[in-house]
């Protein structure tokens, strides 16, 4: 927009209609890719897709992990960062058996979560129920909110 | 074999039912990834259904439509505050038309982690009998 100011707005006399024509579609691309954001989920883009929610005393950590069992994953922390790594493993293939459908995937995953504040590294509890995984992290004293009662 | 077992898992979306009737109740419907196959005695099915407990899982089959349907149990998040979303929760629901003659009585389904197991035992077609013929 600047642009435009500083050298006066009919610019495009210098060029031919169709660069004009370019332009305003370039606008409208950016236009609308910044209607389209909001709507779709945006993620890191690593297995597994998590949720972190918080409450006064713990930080949770949710996954969708159907068909891992616990043995096969990793949980490690460290001063703030969760790291969540493990496989998920297919039963061997029946002998002669044809498949009609393939669409459930096996293999090895790793993430890295950054919790967003201080935590207590000794009160951390993980859980798999029913293929979610749910990472309970006790926040550190120092970071629990204090309520502070008003003298009057 | 193994060699699809050595490779990283990539972040695929849960799949968002899309049909053509509405859904009465509000929230979201997911359709599951499923495994299916079929050996010469019973067809099976593999379909991932996190959070879903046996007691809400529905497997029906009539008129050869087998449709599986579940609730999930919700997480109760009333005093927890959301950081970061990366999927949502919701119903699960798919059919399927089945080409073979199922035995009813002998279908087995199993949930463990979170993983459905349906074994659909197909019907034994009696065995092609040979008529011999005789000379007189």
């Amino acid at each position: 927009m600047i642009y435009r100011r500083l050298l006066g707005f009919p610019t495009w006399r210098f060029r031919s209609p169709f660069e004009e024509l370019e332009r305003i579609k370039r606008q409208m691309d950016l236009l609308f890719e910044d209607v389209k954001t909001p709507f779709q989920r945006s993620h890191a883009g690593v297995f597994p897709l998590i949720n972190l929610t918080e409450d006064i005393h713990n930080y949770y950590v949710r996954a969708e992990l159907p068909g891992v069992t616990a043995d096969t994953l990793d949980i490690r922390i460290t001063s703030n960062n969760l790291s969540v790594s493990g496989e998920r493993k297919m039963e061997a293939v029946v002998e002669g058996a044809k498949y009609h459908r393939r669409e459930r995937e096996a293999g090895k995953f790793s993430r890295v979560i950054g919790l967003p504040g201080e935590i207590n590294p000794d009160k951390v509890e993980a859980r798999l129920e029913n293929g979610i995984l749910t990472v309970t992290v006790s926040k550190a004293e120092a970071a629990k909110p204090r309520q502070i009662t008003v003298r009057s | 074999m193994t060699d699809t077992q050595s490779k990283d898992l990539k972040v695929r979306e849960k799949q968002e039912l899309t049909g053509t009737a509405e859904q009465t109740t509000p929230g979201l419907v997911f359709t599951p990834a499923v495994d299916i196959f079929e050996t010469e005695k019973e067809i099976t099915l593999l379909a991932d259904m996190p959070g879903v407990k046996s007691e809400d899982l529905i497997v029906d089959l009539r008129d050869s439509v087998l449709t599986l349907s579940a609730d999930i149990a919700p997480i109760d998040h009333s005093n927890e505050e959301e950081i970061l979303v990366e999927y949502e929760t919701g119903r699960f629901y798919r059919q399927f038309t089945l080409g073979e003659i199922i035995n009813q009585d002998g279908i087995n389904a199993k949930l463990n982690n979170g993983v459905l197991r349906l074994t659909l035992p197909k019907v034994e077609k009696p065995a092609p009998k040979k008529i011999a013929v005789k000379e007189n």
